[in-house]
């Protein structure tokens, strides 16, 4: 997982609420084997239409998306956080999330974080009136802006730390290496091994 | 996390506190989970090609490629397993499982390999699960293996891709709930009979947070595989393991297997096993009791294992429940079951048996099953299907001539694999079919879009491919003639 402490990107409106993980990623895709190349199944249904804001050549290589109140609610499928990521998204800002999806987005290092209904709209107003413009998000700051607006926004203080230093749950175990190994190293021989094969 | 059992300030432990402890490599802190070593990994086709990817993503290796055993079972044929499988999604399942394995140097054995089957009867058959180790899987029926004092429990994927990566997982602390059955089982009952009327008594949520011990002189008399059975079915309780504390039983089915501990590694394993007892003064955070005298053979009316009633009583009357969730969801099931309360259990019609599943494809089970329908005929109208957990126990009942058994009897004689447990291969039930199943599950569709399953054990399901109505042994030798698919 890569450290993600400011970054600026071109920003997306999502003009919807209540977007469950159905509409993130449609039960179809689950069917697959791996857990990377779901950028083409990311709303995949809105997609078909022409006008749907993710088919706007403007907003081409977006990395925030500001999305209304509770995205990804629904389905616990973690596949909605890879669809996301996969797409390119490095953070999605909105007044409220689905709680399993914020848990997943958290361990993937997909920054989630909150900000009051009425910012969001003003954020929508200036990202439609310049369509392609840049959001910077800080996590240091706990701030996100575009163009003259800036604003706070909230994300746990577990998360944002983990987020800062790029650690997913294996990352973060893997600093106890040294522990592990020497767990291991006391393992008694009669404990099971499948190899050699016997 | 004041309050959970590990943290207690006492020094007697249960077995499953003892388990827990002997494998923390980090001790959490202020709310953060444990870390806890994993002893055995088991890894199957249908929850491990994402964690794969993730870990070919991070550019990581598997830790311990020799503590992980991957083999094929959920979307195997259990026909012409010679022929290339036919649905694509199953098919590229399988050929990705066999890629990733090879790629990350891991312990495969494939669709027609000897030691292939369905994970849970494969870990315990080659000596791999024993007392006191710790054993994931993506899998909820991880939970099989306690039967040996192991701590097991199923993953999601993300953790099996930690576990394959770290060789830990992060865990919070459990609670530990005892369950006693005490007294002697009358002939024709069974542990698929206890562990039912555990679930029927203690429902389906009865066991959440929990890691249940079964205890008591019913458990201590069961073999292994009757104590598999029992401890497969704690996640239908909502547990998140089941254990039996290790015993004689355990090290004579252990001794002698490919990868059980041998020599001067088997005494020492011995000697830590013998304290893997909980202490007589360690406390539950629950209790449970149940009299195994007046135990009948169990069996399940609705779609939740929790809805069963003793085969001697006639399906209950929604009415009767005083929670209004537990009524609207016996009426949601008695309408998917297209059965009315009050009917007699054994007036209920199956059209199919299936004899399987990781909870009863053991070879005692098949030799169980064999030992009512041997000489007899099945009913007309019921198709049996009888399919060993692995290939091993293929071979094993064919050497002792139960396939001659099951063929004149009239069932079909399969290859291993999960097969009708649930579906996820060519065996499933029609719409609106009803089966008797001695697999774990009786979820709607589980075996197949529209089919209604009845949870029992191998006994019942022979007695009832005989009869063709939900029945036990018991009614077998009440007719008294060999003959009694007359009256079905
Ligand atoms: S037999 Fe059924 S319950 Fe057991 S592992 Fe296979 S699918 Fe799961």
């Amino acid at each position: 997982m890569d450290k993600i402490t400011t970054f600026t990107g071109v920003a997306m409106p999502l003009r919807r609420s209540n977007v469950d993980t159905d509409q993130i990623i449609p039960a179809v895709f689950l069917k697959r084997v791996t857990k990377t190349g779901y950028e083409d199944a990311l709303f995949s249904s809105w997609r078909q239409d022409p006008e749907f804001v993710l088919n706007d050549p403007a907003y081409t290589g977006a990395t925030v998306l500001f999305a209304g109140q509770d995205f990804g609610t629904g389905s616990s499928r973690e596949h909605a956080v890879w669809a996301l990521r996969d797409y390119g998204f490095k953070a999605v800002i909105a007044p409220r999330f689905g709680d399993i999806f914020r848990g997943n987005s958290g361990k993937q290092g997909l920054l989630t974080g909150t900000v009051d209904e009425d910012l969001v709209e003003q954020f929508w107003e200036r990202i439609e009136a310049q369509p392609g413009i840049r959001a910077t998000i800080d996590l240091l700051g706990r701030t996100v802006s575009v163009g003259d607006l800036s604003a706070p926004f909230d994300i746990d203080d577990y998360t944002r730390w983990r987020l800062l230093e790029g650690l997913d749950d294996i990352g973060l175990t893997l600093r106890d290496e040294d522990r592990i190994s020497e767990f291991e190293a006391g393992r008694e021989s009669w404990r099971p091994t499948t190899l050699p094969v016997r | 996390m004041s309050d959970t059992p590990n943290d207690r300030p006492r020094t007697a432990k249960t077995l499953a506190e003892k388990v827990w402890n002997d494998h923390l490599v980090v001790k959490g802190e202020d709310g953060s989970p444990d870390l806890i070593y994993i002893d055995l990994h088991l890894v199957h086709e249908v929850t491990s090609p994402q964690a794969f990817d993730g870990l070919r993503a991070e550019g990581r290796p598997v830790r311990r490629p020799d503590l992980t055993i991957a083999t094929e079972d959920h979307n195997t044929p259990t026909l012409a397993i010679d022929r290339p499988i036919a649905d694509l999604t199953s098919r590229t399942q399988i050929e990705t499982l066999r890629r990733n394995c090879e790629e990350f140097g891991i312990r495969l054995h494939p669709l027609g390999d000897i030691e292939q089957g369905i994970v849970h009867v494969v870990g315990p058959q080659l000596g791999l699960t024993m007392p006191g180790i710790t054993v994931v899987c993506g899998d909820s029926h991880t939970s099989t293996h306690g039967a040996f004092g192991a701590m097991a429990f199923g993953i999601g994927t993300s953790e099996v891709e930690h576990v394959l990566a770290t060789q830990t997982l992060p865990l919070q602390p459990f609670k530990t709930m005892a369950i006693t059955v005490e007294g002697e089982l009358r002939p024709g009952v069974t542990a698929k009979d206890i562990i039912l009327a555990v679930i029927a008594k203690i429902g389906t949520g009865g066991g959440q947070g929990y890691v249940l011990e079964y205890r008591g002189s019913a458990i201590r008399a069961l073999s292994m595989e009757g104590r598999m059975t029992i401890c497969n079915m704690s996640i239908e309780a909502g547990a998140r393991a089941g254990m039996v504390a290790p015993d004689e039983t355990t090290y004579a089915y252990l001794k002698g297997r490919p990868h059980a501990p041998q020599g001067e590694d088997w005494d020492a394993a011995i000697a830590y096993w013998e304290t893997l007892k909980t202490d007589d003064d360690a406390v539950f955070d629950a209790e449970v009791h149940l009299d195994a005298d007046q135990l009948e053979p169990f069996v399940t009316w609705g779609t939740n294992p929790g809805q069963g009633v003793s085969l001697s009583e006639a399906i209950p009357d929604p009415a009767s429940y005083s929670d209004p969730n537990d009524r609207a969801a016996a009426e949601r099931a008695l309408e998917y079951m297209d059965l009315a309360a009050g009917t007699p259990m054994k007036d209920i019609r199956v059209d199919a048996v299936f004899m399987g599943s990781c909870t009863n494809s053991r070879i005692e089970d098949l030799r169980a099953f064999a030992s009512v329908v041997q000489g007899r005929k099945k009913a007309d109208h019921v198709r049996v299907m009888v399919v060993p957990g692995s290939a091993r126990v293929r071979l094993e009942a064919e050497a002792e001539g139960l396939d001659r058994i099951f063929e004149e009897f009239g069932a079909e004689w399969r290859f291993a694999g999960c097969s009708m447990c649930l579906g996820m291969n060519p065996d499933q039930l029609a719409p609106g079919e009803r089966c008797a199943s001695t697999s774990n599950r009786n979820f709607e569709g589980r075996q197949g879009k529209g089919g209604r399953t009845h949870l029992v054990s191998p006994l019942v399901a022979a007695a009832t491919a005989i009869r063709g109505t939900l029945s036990s042994p018991w009614d077998l030798v009440a007719t008294g003639s060999a003959d009694e698919k007359a009256d079905a």
